[in-house]
């Protein structure tokens, strides 16, 4: 029997978690965030899982890298400051390869900005915000089943890479309440790291199987290993040798973009014979959708695009339909982060049109409809 | 020469270790092994955890499980290990700038917590590895890179820092007394099983702190350290006045009957479970 919830974003994030068989959160309260982790405090015991309200933001991640290393399945959870506060050890996770999911409910900025408001800006810091080079996995809900479906889907990858993943809810989708069917428990995939079948003696802890990740035991499984932020060689330890650092620096980039076509997820509507595209994410895709239900009956030959994952960005895929269409409009709770990534995919094939909005509010329908208007 | 129950537990195809011949870091590793040889606990329980410096290259040259974090954020690390597998013997070595600077925080809330880890900090006084910047503990006076007309900030005392955070065991000793540090390390980590254990282990930089205060060579701080050393049980006796510059000895605190973070977490995990 399908069992029927009227949940929280955040809630359905934390539940999504526990699915994927999260058992561990370290974490800190921010605002949009926080209750992701007040449901974690509550469910994971229940199940013999622990969670631990660090100190700091800092603390929150860290402890949940610990726990990844020991082998529980981990999550901290946050918003812009506090996803400012965590990247110099979201970089540990990428160059360590050590699995965790981080989710950034997120609101405006910079600094302490607007805590309770909306807002997509953080598409670039999730990106580039650590030091160095590293690939990015980053999922992008819409609504409140896809926090769930989403944040199992972000375990699933970041056990199978070895590497954070984050689920980039936005405000309105971390507070708002939706229905969600929850999903019966072996209905969807879930991934375990990979453990290495080799005698302790013989582990070499960073030496990669075919697929460029490298099995990972948990301390205490009988595996001695050496785990550093620092790049390493094979045995994971420190090395200024240029052509271990070159393996080393590519391999973390290469295991997940090789894998990309797999691992990008997004969904068209109304796209047949559509002139023109939005293309938008997260909650501005719902205002995006209503506008464009409304213009077709009018005739308007308008379709939405909407990437799933924003990081790898669905490049290849907005390149596809560029050709065929003539005007793109990406409306965005930001600047401009995320239309600099079409305009790159589009190259230059149909008219890109850039959308801010950074007032704290979410775009009504109408505004979308009266942009796709001045283009139609 | 060390023991072989001692050398089983070193990586040697990773030395040389990039400590300065004559460093007080060495000594301190040296007893760690011992502390744990003779505690017999098995080396895949073992987890050596520790942050960024000289110090914190340590756990690399141990043959166990081994986790080199960022700067001060070794005990947030161990924090997360210990919850996920409670069976773990932790040791969390950690430089004076990684303990009381950037990761004071973190240090402070692990002693509140209580939790089992014996966080062992190697107190030089100085930043050494990135060249000899003034740290928290840098006697006032003193020269150093960031500091060159003389430091003027008080300096922290690890111990009283731990105490009154609420760490179940504190104690200090210093790389003059080999033997007393493995013994007090020894108990540290047995105390594991009741809560966070603090050892405060009074080192020296001859490289960067020596080379600007007088103390350039191993003996002239070996001999420095030896001069200033006074017994706790001594140490009880004297006065404020008498008690200036010298190092006291020890341990400080040792509450046998507290109970550890993990264990405690247990009794959540049972009310959850309507267990309790």
């Amino acid at each position: 029997m399908a069992q029927n919830e009227f949940w929280q974003g955040n809630k359905a994030i934390a539940m999504g978690a526990i699915a994927a068989g999260c058992r561990f959160f370290g974490g800190y309260p921010i605002t949009p965030s926080t209750e992701i982790m007040e449901v974690m405090s509550e469910e994971l015991p229940k199940l013999g899982g622990k969670f631990v309200q660090m100190e700091d933001e800092i603390g929150g991640i860290a402890s949940a890298l610990g726990a990844s290393i020991a082998g529980k399945k981990a999550m901290t959870a946050s918003s812009g400051p506090g996803i400012s506060l965590k990247q110099e050890l979201l970089g540990y996770g990428y160059i360590a390869e050590i699995p965790l999911v981080v989710a950034d409910v997120q609101r405006g900025g910079p600094s302490t900005g607007l805590p309770t408001k909306v807002s997509q800006a953080d598409v670039m810091q999730a990106r580039w915000g650590t030091h160095g080079d590293h690939a990015t996995i980053a999922y992008a809900p819409c609504s409140i089943p896809e926090c769930y479906t989403l944040t199992i889907e972000a375990f699933n990858m970041a056990e199978r890479f070895r590497q954070p993943v984050l689920i980039m809810a936005d405000e309105v989708i971390g507070h708002m309440r939706e229905k969600i069917t929850i999903p019966e428990p072996g209905s969807f995939k879930v991934v375990d790291r990979k453990k290495p079948t080799v005698a302790p003696d013989d582990f070499i802890p960073y030496r990669p199987d075919e697929d460029d990740v490298p099995p990972m035991p948990a301390f205490g499984d009988g595996y001695r290993w050496h785990v550093t932020g620092l790049t390493t060689n094979e045995w994971g330890f420190p090395t200024n040798d240029a052509p271990d650092i070159d393996l080393k620096a590519n391999r973390i980039i290469r295991k997940v973009e090789r894998f990309r076509d797999e691992i990008v997820a997004y969904r068209e509507d109304f796209m047949e014979d559509a002139e023109i595209v939005v293309v938008s994410y997260g909650s501005v895709s719902r205002s995006s959708l209503r506008a464009i239900r409304e213009l077709r009956e009018e005739g308007v030959k308008v379709g939405h695009f909407r990437p799933i994952t924003i990081w790898p960005f669905p490049d290849k895929e907005i390149a596809a339909f560029s050709k065929n269409v003539k005007h793109i409009i990406v409306p965005e709770l930001n600047a401009g982060q995320l239309v600099h990534e079409v305009e790159r995919a589009v190259k230059g094939n149909c008219e890109v049109h850039g959308k801010s909005l950074i007032n704290g509010e979410l775009y009504k329908p109408a505004e979308i409809m009266s942009f796709i208007k001045e283009v139609a | 020469m060390p023991r072989e129950d001692v050398k089983k537990l070193l990586r040697s195809k990773f030395m040389p270790h990039i400590w300065c011949p004559g460093c007080g870091h060495g000594i301190i590793m040296h007893a760690i092994l011992r502390a744990l040889a003779d505690l017999q606990i098995p080396k895949e329980q073992i987890c050596i955890s520790s942050g960024i410096g000289c110090s914190s290259r340590m756990p690399g040259y141990i043959d166990a499980c081994t986790l080199h974090t960022a700067h001060g954020r070794s005990l947030a690390f161990a924090t997360g290990v210990k919850m996920a597998n409670p069976e773990l013997t932790i040791v969390n070595v950690m430089g004076d700038g990684d303990g009381t600077a950037i990761g004071g925080n973190h240090f402070i809330h692990a002693c509140r917590r209580n939790i089992g880890i014996t966080a062992v900090v190697m107190n030089n006084n100085i930043y050494g590895m990135t060249g000899g910047q003034a740290s928290p503990t840098t006697p006032e006076g003193a020269f150093a890179a960031t500091a060159p007309y003389g430091a003027i900030d008080p300096v922290f005392d690890v111990c009283k820092l731990a105490e009154g955070a609420g760490a179940t065991f504190v104690a200090r000793a210093t790389v003059a007394n080999p033997m007393q540090c493995e013994q007090i390390l020894k108990k540290a980590i047995e105390h594991q099983k009741k809560g966070f254990a603090v050892v405060e282990i009074v080192t020296y930089c001859h490289t960067q702190f020596g080379r600007k205060n007088k103390r350039s060579r191993p003996t002239d701080n070996i001999k420095y350290l030896k001069e200033h050393t006074v017994l706790k049980a001594q140490a009880d006796k004297m006065s404020p006045d008498e008690l200036k510059d010298k190092i006291v000895v020890g341990e400080f605190v040792n509450i046998e009957t507290a109970r550890e973070y993990t264990d405690r977490y247990n009794d959540v995990i049972a009310r959850a479970q309507g267990k309790a």
